[in-house]
């Protein structure tokens, strides 16, 4: 069996038909910006997390440490526990507080930590003491009417 | 009697409906069950390859770049009214990835590939190329269908990427190039946008998909048609149609499967 230029053309077919599924998942998707470091899982229960999915980030003082694996209700205390995966690099005091933000005004929500004083840290499987849920706009919005038509009467 | 000539005319056609269906499906089974061939004697399947997969590349790549430049000015006319120019990089990447690189991709393959496919097969057949290979003991299945099978199955995936890539590639040039939108945002709106499992991956899924339905039923078309030169433009006609069909009934189904909406 001889090579042929046929063989050529269809290697350079197949060689440029991968080269543009990598573009596509390193330049086009975010694959790149996953991490492949080791991670360790925290918990958090919120009375509310608005619109929070999967796949969510986990950010401190702006920085990508995380995603949220999982959400589920809890129905022994009926509120959502919040199952997130942190690079092992990055570890959290103990009173770190873990809150549901949102980027921008109709972005999408993230969990923001900002961390505490105490010198013990976060351990796997271990539960944010304090956390404040998902600001949700409608709410504001009734609040605001609401409490001023009270008032002016 | 009119009605029951028109009966029997509706009931002739379902009973033959239903047996060319079962008969596609044991010539599917027939095709997978003698693939073996086809990878054992590698350089057939390579042949096919080039006939279809490289022969498309110049229609894929040129209409791949234009659908992009496309999407970027109607995009860019509609994001302009909300502000949001710099998520036009994600619209191109999302809508090229999920639905229009895999749907568009397998359009232009069954056109430009499909049909040549159902052409020569039923040519063989009408010449009787494939009954002196039954008469020489080698099995026209796997010597002449399967190659092509599996070379129409692995080009798709191949040809959709490359669409979707030359697509972005066009968004970006009407986009940034021409246009102004901040090429900044415009690649870092698409990465947040574009997740590597749930769009990319799932766009290969659907073109693999495609690339069986538009092969099988090319070869199929090809492999049952009448021994006519009638016969033969029939079949042509009716892999155009019917993988079209069968393409964006399975963009559907499959879209339904992928993105519910969650």
């Amino acid at each position: 069996m001889e090579r042929t230029t046929v063989d050529l053309w269809v290697g350079a077919f197949v060689v440029a038909g991968i080269a543009a599924l990598v573009v596509l998942a390193l330049k086009v998707g975010n694959l790149s910006t996953y991490n492949v470091s080791e991670t360790y899982q925290l918990q958090a229960y919120f009375t509310n997390v608005g619109g929070l999915k999967p796949t969510a980030s986990v950010r401190s003082a702006g920085v990508l440490v995380g995603r949220v694996t999982e959400i589920k209700l809890d129905t022994e205390r009926y509120e959502a526990r919040v199952t997130m995966s942190v690079d092992k690099r990055y570890q959290f005091p103990r009173d770190t507080f873990a809150n549901i933000q949102t980027a921008g005004l109709l972005g999408e929500n993230y969990i923001g930590l900002m961390p505490g004083g105490d010198s013990a840290m976060l351990k796997n499987g271990e539960i944010f003491k304090q956390t404040q849920s998902a600001m949700v706009l409608e709410d504001l919005i009734s609040k605001f009417i609401y409490g001023t038509s009270e008032k002016s009467k | 009697m009119p009605i029951v000539k028109s009966l029997r005319v509706i009931g002739r056609r379902t009973v033959n409906s239903v047996w060319r269906l079962g008969y596609a499906s044991r010539f599917f089974m027939l095709t997978l069950f003698y693939s073996g061939a086809s990878f054992r004697r590698f350089h057939l399947t390579v042949k096919e390859m080039f006939s279809s997969g490289v022969m498309s590349l110049i229609i894929i790549l040129v209409a791949g770049m234009f659908v992009g430049m496309v999407l970027g000015l109607q995009g860019y006319e509609t994001l302009k009214r909300y502000g949001s120019e710099s998520a036009l990089g994600s619209l191109v990447a999302l809508s090229l990835v999920r639905e229009l690189g895999p749907v568009l991709a397998a359009l232009l393959f069954a056109s430009r590939a499909g049909s040549a496919m159902t052409a020569e097969i039923g040519l063989m057949k009408a010449t009787e190329q494939i009954a002196a290979m039954e008469m020489m003991a080698v099995n026209p299945i796997s010597r002449v269908i399967a190659p092509r099978f599996w070379a129409g199955v692995i080009s798709m995936p191949l040809l959709s990427a490359l669409f979707s890539a030359m697509g972005v590639f066009g968004g970006y040039v009407v986009g940034v190039v021409l246009i102004g939108v901040d090429e900044g945002s415009f690649w870092s709106q698409m990465q947040s946008a574009v997740d590597f499992q749930h769009d990319v991956m799932n766009g290969v899924i659907k073109s693999f998909v495609f690339g069986v339905a538009v092969t099988v039923i090319a070869l199929f078309e090809g492999f049952d048609a009448p021994p006519t030169a009638e016969g033969v433009s029939g079949a042509t006609t009716r892999t155009v149609v019917q993988s079209s069909l069968a393409i964006l009934i399975l963009d559907f189904i499959l879209t339904a499967f992928m993105f519910r909406g969650e």
